[in-house]
């Protein structure tokens, strides 16, 4: 077997607000084709994490290289032709847009039309352009089975719709690596199934890396190919789902092993 | 779950294409093109007065369409826009009396430059918003009515500059009669315009900044380009605007382009309805017609014999002004989404009729 290509490579990053170290020294690295998971308590530093490889944050310091380029620096309009796109923990859709219109916003590092050729739509190939487009993002919305609310506005849209339009719209960048911050959150058991299924089908069928964030512990263990975990901002283990879930360090952290342990000794 | 869509039933969409037309169903695409085939005989019928206006309203919709793109899409504001529309008008002006450039060359000749001279005006855009904003474009205003009284080579100064009638193909444009086809081309070319940007990358691009800027700056959007860009394309409309007024009166002077204008324009487009195509030229025909239609009452009051003549017929223009802003206020709070969001109410009841709820 050869070795695995890496993807992203994380080292060392640090990244402090004012006195509050959300990430400390943080080293991983995700391979070409793998579903990887980051788990760990609240505040713990994963939504901070993904910040910095999408480039919302600048970390203090360390270096994020993604396809062998290094990513610091870069703005995080830049990064979505290098093939990077993510979903938000918190809903970030436009909410005064179609759903259709919020997944052909995905699309847009990719038109090439603009301010002067797109009012001369017929004459300057706008329209066949768009139209192209258009038909990627149908395919999308037919892999998510949103299509009987393409045409709704995403504000007006469930919770649980909201993060599937948000799912396409990163899906429609085209990533080669897709970021999501609690995909599931919020979701009852039916729409968590659906939503594992499609990050299996993005992961095998679409080719793409999947970082995730993620709470749901039987999810996680499923589809995940190896996972990390972080504890007031630093990594206390990595590695498969197995050995996370024998790891001592990580069910004091977070499984809430710890209390059990004490209740039994109190018992 | 409120469907965006107002198609009526039974409407089904079998292609892409016929899904992103510009109008919504076909017989609003018929209802309009058959308003423009008929306005093109209006001169034909109607009198220089209502002519006069239709012009008016031409080139300060076509301003005020540019004004939405930047409050209503973008989400930015601008207390500047009159100062642009006047730079589009001595600009023009300046191409054909110093440059002898054709008019209708040098009417998107003065969109052009001040669409250069709006994004230089624009830059604190990409770092300030809201309020600050409002001032920052408020120092715009200010600077280029300063501008237009200084600079004599530009403006002609206190005296104004004389802006030459548009010809072509030997056929000059210097009537109401036919000045008004002018008018008509131009606000529906740029109409046109208008909803194309809307419906292709970067007007989408806009909304998104608007909406969630977040967001948009991770699915490619430059924040910084579309703040400034947003900036352009409102400048250019508002110089084709003010262009195509100063061809129409034929003289430009500075007077006319304050802060009042500013505010006006952007009247236009909150009663209109912000982030609307239709809603920009529904607002300009409403806050260009108001006076007018109290102008009649107060005719027809005075007319009636009730009220004597002389000094209240003073009190009723001062009536007519009051009722203008006071039509304003309530249009506010009652109608805060614009006539174009009224306009899609009523449409809707119609497509549901005689189910209505
Ligand atoms: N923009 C910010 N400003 C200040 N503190 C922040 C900011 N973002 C995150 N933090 C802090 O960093 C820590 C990690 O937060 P976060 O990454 O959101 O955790 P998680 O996603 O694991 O729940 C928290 O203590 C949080 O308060
Ligand atoms: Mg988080």
């Amino acid at each position: 077997m050869s070795s695995p290509e890496k993807l992203l490579s994380i080292s060392k990053v640090s990244l402090a607000f004012g006195g509050v170290k959300a990430l400390t020294d943080v080293n991983f690295h995700v391979n070409k084709g793998e579903i990887f998971s980051i788990i760990g308590p609240n505040g713990a530093g994963k939504t901070s994490m993904l910040n910095c490889i999408s480039g919302r944050y600048q970390p203090n310091q360390g270096s994020i290289t993604f396809k062998g380029k290094e990513m610091l620096g870069m703005k995080p309009n830049e990064r979505s032709d290098l093939g990077l796109g993510r979903t938000f923990q918190n809903l970030a859709l436009f909410g005064h847009m179609s759903v259709l219109d919020n997944i052909m916003v995905g699309r847009h590092h990719l038109l090439k039309n603009n301010f002067a050729t797109g009012p001369l739509y017929w004459f300057s190939g706008a329209q066949k352009e768009e139209l192209e487009h258009r038909r990627a993002v149908e395919d999308i919305i037919d892999f998510l089975e949103i299509s009987h609310i393409r045409k709704s506005q995403a504000g007006t849209l469930s919770y649980g719709l909201r993060k599937r339009v948000e799912l396409a719209r990163a899906v429609a960048l085209k990533p080669d690596l897709i970021l999501l911050d609690e995909p599931m959150a919020g979701m009852n058991q039916e729409e968590k199934e659906d939503m594992a299924r499609y990050i299996l089908d993005l992961n095998e069928e679409w080719g793409m890396t999947v970082i995730m964030i993620e709470h749901d512990m039987g999810v996680v263990m499923g589809i995940s190919n190896r996972v990390m975990v972080l504890d007031f901002g630093r990594k206390i283990a990595e590695g498969l789902p197995d050995e996370i879930m024998a790891n001592e360090h990580v069910k004091k952290a977070y499984l809430g092993e710890e209390d059990e342990l004490l209740m039994e000794e109190t018992a | 779950m409120i469907a965006l869509s107002m198609r009526p039933c039974g409407d089904f969409r079998t292609t892409y294409k016929a899904d992103t037309q510009i109008f919504e169903t076909s017989t609003i695409r018929g209802v309009t093109i058959a308003s423009i085939i008929a306005l093109c005989f209006a001169p034909l019928v109607l009198d220089a007065y209502y002519l006069t206006l239709f012009i008016q309203i031409s080139y300060l919709a076509i301003a005020a369409l540019g004004l939405n793109i930047l409050v209503g899409f973008t989400g930015q504001i601008s207390l500047g826009h009159g100062a642009f529309f006047g730079f589009g008008a001595f600009a023009s002006a300046w191409f054909t009396n110093t440059f002898a450039v054709p008019v209708w060359i040098s009417i998107p000749l003065a969109g052009c430059f001040t669409m250069a001279v709006g994004m230089l005006f624009g830059l604190p855009a990409a770092r300030i918003k809201g309020l600050y904003l409002a001032i920052a474009t408020l120092a715009a205003q200010f600077i280029i009515e300063d501008f237009f009284a200084r600079a004599e080579w530009f403006s002609g100064g206190a005296y104004g500059a004389a802006a030459e009638s548009v010809s072509l193909f030997g056929h000059t444009f210097d009537s109401d009669e036919s000045f008004f086809y002018v008018a008509l081309f131009s606000l529906v070319f740029m109409y046109i315009w208008g909803s194309n940007l809307m419906r292709s990358r970067d007007g989408r691009a806009f909304v998104a900044v608007r909406d969630h800027y977040l967001s948009a700056e991770i699915m490619g959007i430059n924040l910084t380009w579309y703040r400034l860009l947003s900036f352009g394309v409102s400048s250019f409309y508002a110089g084709i605007g003010g262009a195509l007024y100063g061809h129409y009166l034929g003289f430009v002077s500075a007077e006319g382009f304050t802060l009042m204008m500013s505010v006006q324009f952007l009247a236009m487009i909150i009663i209109g309805g912000l982030g609307s195509v239709q809603g920009a030229l529904l607002g300009t025909i409403f806050i260009v017609l108001l006076p007018e239609v109290l102008e009649g009452l107060v005719g027809m009051i005075a007319g009636s014999g009730l009220v004597e003549q002389g000094s209240l017929m003073e009190s009723l223009s001062y009536f007519k002004e009051m009722a203008i802003g006071l039509v304003i206020i309530l249009f506010l709070i009652f109608e805060p989404d614009g006539l174009a969001h009224r306009w899609k109410q009523i449409k809707a009841y119609w497509k549901y009729y005689p189910f209505a709820y």
